[in-house]
C-alpha cells in the first residue's frame, strides 16, 4: 500500500542577515540603560555577513495510513519548520514530501479567530481557514458546539472569553474536521487537564477511524499515550525513528548528555585586550554539571576568564535573555581591583523562579567605563518543564503564564 | 482519498489559479468577516460609509467654488465633486485595505495554507458595500437638483470594474512589498493624501487639458495617474450632457491601470511563497 505522507530528502535553508545586529543593537540597548561600563558595541563583530541555516537537513520517512507519529525533539530542532512545510505554509529548499489525502494543520488554536466576532461566527470563520465549506461546518455545528462546552456563551464576542472557552471552543473546530492527514502542533498546551484528554481522546478516535496523526509535543506523556510511532530531530536531522518508547527514551537519554559546559572560542584580539572568558558551565549548587534545570531546582552558572593585566574597578556581569530575545536579569559582581591572573566566577541563583524556557547568556567584563569583552549567546540557561516542585499547586508550569513563577500569598475570605 | 499533495521547491505554482477557485469559501469568509467587523463596536455603523465621503464632497465642493475652479456649464458643483469623490474614496479604501491585508492577516499566514491572493481579494467586498451605501449621496443630490442622467449611465459598471482593477493592481503592488519593507506602510497614507489633489476632484480634467500655461509634458505627467482616467469616466457616465472625455489622456491612464495590475499580480505571485517565512 502506498505510504499517506512519503518525504524524500527534505531540507530547509534560511538565511540569516542583518536582522541579528538589528537585534543585537535593540538588546544592547536595554542592558546599558542599567550599566554603561559594561556593554560596549564591538561593531567588528557584527559585521553583516549573510549566514546560512539549515533548519532542516535531509529528513526523509514514511507514514502509513492511520499510523500516529510523535514528533519531538528541542527548541529549534527543526519540528515546526517540518510541520509548516507539511501545512505547505513554507516551501522546502530541497527534496520533495508527497501528501496523499487531504491535510489539516493545527499550528495554533484558533487561528484567524476574530475578537469582535461571537462565538457563532467564529465557528464558521475558523472552519472556513482551516479548510470546511459552508455546508460541512452547518452539518457538525451542533455537534461542535456540544464539544465546545461553551453553549451559553454562543453569541458573545470572544474578546469576552476566558482563555479556557476559547480554546475549547478552537479546539472543537478543529476536532470535528474530517481530514486524512492531521497535523497537530504544540496546541495541547493549554485549556485545563480535563479537557485536554478529551481532546486527546478526540484525537485517538480520530486515528483510529483510518486518519493519519502527525503530532509535535513537548509533552512526552500526551506523546507516548497518542502516538505509536516517534521522531526525534535534532539540529535539523532525524536521529531516531521507531517504536514511540524507544525513541522517547533516547530524546531523555540526549537530553542529559547536551550541553552543560561551553568552550567560548578564542578571539584573535584576546591576547590584546584586558581580559576574556574561556568557559562556561551550568551546574546546580553543589557543582554538578547540568543541561537542564528544573523549574525550582537552585542553579549556578560558573564563568572562567582570564585577565593579561590588573584591571581596576573591574566587574563582570551576565544577563540572561528569553527565548523571544526579551532581557531578563543582568546579574554584576562588585566592582574591584583583580590582578592579572585566571579566574572563575559564579552565579548562583536565588528564589526567583523563572519561567521554563532556554536563556540565553551574554557575558560581560569591563573596567570603569569600559567594556572591554562582551559576548552574545555565550550559552544557554535551559529551565525545563519539569519540575522539582510539584507540590506546590500554587505554581503553573505552563508557558505563558509569564517570566517569574513565584506564589504570593493569596487570601480568600468569605463575605457575609 | 482523492487528493494529492506534491511539495517541492518552487512546486506550487502549477494548481495556483485552481486552488484559488477552490478556496472560494474562504475568501467569501473573509470578506464576510470584514464586513461583520467593520460596523460591529460602531455606534452609527453604517452611517460613516455615508458620512465620510459626504464631509469630502462638501470640502472639495468648498475648494472648488472659493478657487473658482471652472467646471462645465449647467452642472451643480456638488453633484461635479460627488461624480469624482466616489470613485475616489472607492479607490482609496481598496487600495489603503488591499496593501494592508498581508500584515493584518499575518496571523493566517504563518499558519495556514491557502492562495495568499485570497486575503487582499477578499478585501474588496467592504469596499464594495462602502461604495455601494455611498452611491446614495448621489442619488440624493440628483432628485435634489433634479438631475437626470442619460443613457451613459449604464456604462457606469465599466468604470466601476475600472476602479477595482487600477485599485487592485496598485494595492497587490504594495501588498506584497509591504511585506518585506514595512516601509511601504507610510507610503500608503501619503499616496492617498497626495491622492486627492492630483486627481481631478476638485477641478476638471478639461482645465488641466485646456491649460495654455501648463507645457504638454505637465499634461501627459497629469494623465499618468490612472485616477485620472476612472473619474472621468465616472463624470462622464454619471453627468453625460457636455461632458466630454478627452481620449489620449484617458488611454494613458487606462495603460498605467493596466500596467500596475500586470506589475501587481506578477510581483505578488513572484514573492508569494516567502511571506510565512518574512513577514
Amino acid at each position: 500500500m502506498e505510504p499517506v505522507i512519503k518525504i524524500e530528502n527534505l531540507g530547509k535553508k534560511y538565511i540569516l542577515n542583518h536582522r541579528v545586529q538589528e537585534k543585537y543593537v535593540a538588546l544592547r540597548d536595554v542592558l546599558t540603560e542599567k550599566a554603561k561600563s559594561i556593554v560596549r558595541p564591538r561593531k567588528a563583530h557584527f559585521h553583516s555577513e549573510r549566514e546560512e541555516f539549515w533548519a532542516l537537513k535531509d529528513i526523509s520517512f514514511e507514514v502509513n495510513r492511520g499510523d500516529r507519529v510523535g514528533i519531538i525533539g528541542r527548541n529549534g530542532a527543526g519540528k515546526s519548520t517540518l510541520l509548516k512545510i507539511l501545512s505547505q505554509i513554507t516551501e522546502p529548499t530541497t527534496g520533495r514530501a508527497v501528501i496523499n489525502g487531504n491535510v489539516v494543520s493545527l499550528l495554533e488554536v484558533g487561528t484567524g479567530f476574530h475578537p469582535e466576532l461571537t462565538g457563532r461566527e467564529n465557528i464558521f470563520l475558523n472552519g472556513a481557514i482551516l479548510g470546511m465549506n459552508k455546508k460541512e461546518i452547518e452539518k457538525k455545528f451542533d455537534e461542535i458546539v456540544a464539544f465546545s462546552e461553551v453553549e451559553k456563551f454562543l453569541d458573545t464576542p470572544v474578546k469576552r472569553y476566558s482563555s479556557g472557552m476559547y480554546v475549547k471552543l478552537a479546539f472543537a473546530v478543529a476536532a470535528h474536521l474530517e481530514p486524512d492527514v492531521l497535523i497537530v502542533d504544540e496546541v495541547l498546551a493549554v485549556g485545563d487537564m480535563a479537557f485536554q484528554k478529551k481532546c486527546l481522546g478526540k484525537m485517538e478516535e480520530v486515528s483510529g477511524q483510518g486518519r493519519t496523526v502527525l503530532f509535535v509535543s513537548h509533552n512526552m506523556q500526551a506523546v507516548q499515550k497518542l502516538c505509536k510511532t516517534g521522531i526525534l530531530l535534532k539540529q535539523g536531522s532525524i536521529i531516531a525513528n521507531g517504536g514511540i518508547d524507544s525513541v522517547v527514551n533516547k530524546y531523555l537519554e540526549t537530553n542529559d548528555v547536551s550541553q552543560a559546559v561551553y568552550d567560548l572560542p578564542v578571539q584573535e584580539n584576546s591576547k590584546e585586550i584586558q581580559g576574556y572568558a574561556t568557559r562556561i558551565q551550568i551546574e546546580d549548587v553543589n557543582g554538578n554539571l547540568l543541561s537542564e534545570v528544573p523549574i525550582g531546582k537552585r542553579w549556578q552558572v560558573r564563568v572562567f576568564f582570564t585577565l593579561n593585566k590588573n584591571v581596576e574597578h573591574f566587574i563582570v556581569a551576565m544577563g540572561l535573555c528569553n527565548s523571544l530575545d526579551a532581557p531578563v536579569r543582568t546579574i554584576y559582581s562588585t566592582p574591584g581591583l583583580r590582578p592579572a591572573g585566571n579566574y572563575e566566577a559564579v552565579f548562583t541563583s536565588d528564589n526567583i523562579l523563572m519561567a521554563a524556557d532556554i536563556y540565553s547568556i551574554v557575558i560581560g567584563l569591563s573596567s570603569y567605563e569600559n567594556s572591554f569583552y562582551y559576548k552574545e549567546h555565550a550559552a544557554a540557561l535551559h529551565i525545563s518543564e519539569l519540575s522539582e516542585l510539584s507540590g506546590d499547586e500554587r505554581i503553573v508550569r505552563v508557558s505563558s503564564v509569564g517570566l517569574i513563577l513565584n506564589p504570593i500569598d493569596v487570601v480568600i475570605n468569605k463575605l457575609g | 482519498m482523492n487528493k494529492r499533495t506534491v511539495i517541492e521547491p518552487g512546486g506550487k505554482s502549477k494548481n495556483y489559479w485552481k486552488d484559488l477557485w477552490d478556496y472560494r469559501s474562504l475568501f467569501y469568509f473573509l470578506a464576510w468577516r470584514d464586513v461583520l467587523v467593520r460596523y460591529k463596536q460602531t455606534a452609527i455603523g453604517i452611517a460613516w460609509s455615508v458620512i465620510r465621503p459626504l464631509l469630502t464632497i462638501l470640502i472639495m465642493t468648498g475648494i472648488g467654488w472659493l478657487l473658482k475652479a471652472p467646471i462645465p456649464n449647467g452642472i451643480p458643483r456638488f453633484l461635479y465633486v460627488c461624480a469624482a469623490t466616489l470613485p475616489w474614496q472607492f479607490f482609496a479604501n481598496i487600495f489603503g485595505e488591499a496593501s494592508n491585508s498581508l500584515v493584518t492577516n499575518s496571523n493566517l499566514l504563518t499558519k495556514v495554507y491557502f492562495p495568499r491572493l485570497i486575503i487582499p481579494l477578499s478585501t474588496v467586498i467592504v469596499c464594495l458595500i462602502d461604495f455601494f451605501i455611498s452611491c446614495g449621496i448621489l442619488i440624493v443630490a440628483m432628485v435634489v437638483f433634479r438631475y437626470t442622467p442619460d443613457w451613459k449611465i449604464i456604462l457606469l459598471p465599466l468604470f466601476m470594474i475600472l476602479t477595482l482593477l487600477t485599485a487592485g493592481g496598485v494595492g497587490l503592488l504594495i501588498a506584497s512589498l509591504n511585506v518585506k519593507y514595512r516601509d511601504f506602510k507610510y507610503v500608503i497614507p501619503f499616496i492617498l493624501q497626495f491622492g486627492v489633489y492630483v486627481s481631478p476632484i476638485a477641478y476638471s480634467s478639461d482645465s488641466i487639458y485646456n491649460s495654455t500655461s501648463i507645457p504638454q509634458i505637465g499634461k501627459l505627467l497629469y494623465s499618468a495617474n490612472p485616477m485620472v482616467g476612472v473619474i472621468d469616466g465616472f463624470r462622464w457616465a454619471i453627468l453625460g450632457g457636455n461632458i466630454n472625455i478627452y481620449m489620449p489622456g484617458f488611454l494613458v491612464s487606462i495603460g498605467i491601470s493596466v500596467f500596475f495590475l500586470i506589475l501587481g499580480i506578477w510581483n505578488f505571485r513572484k514573492t508569494e511563497h516567502l511571506f510565512a517565512d518574512i513577514i
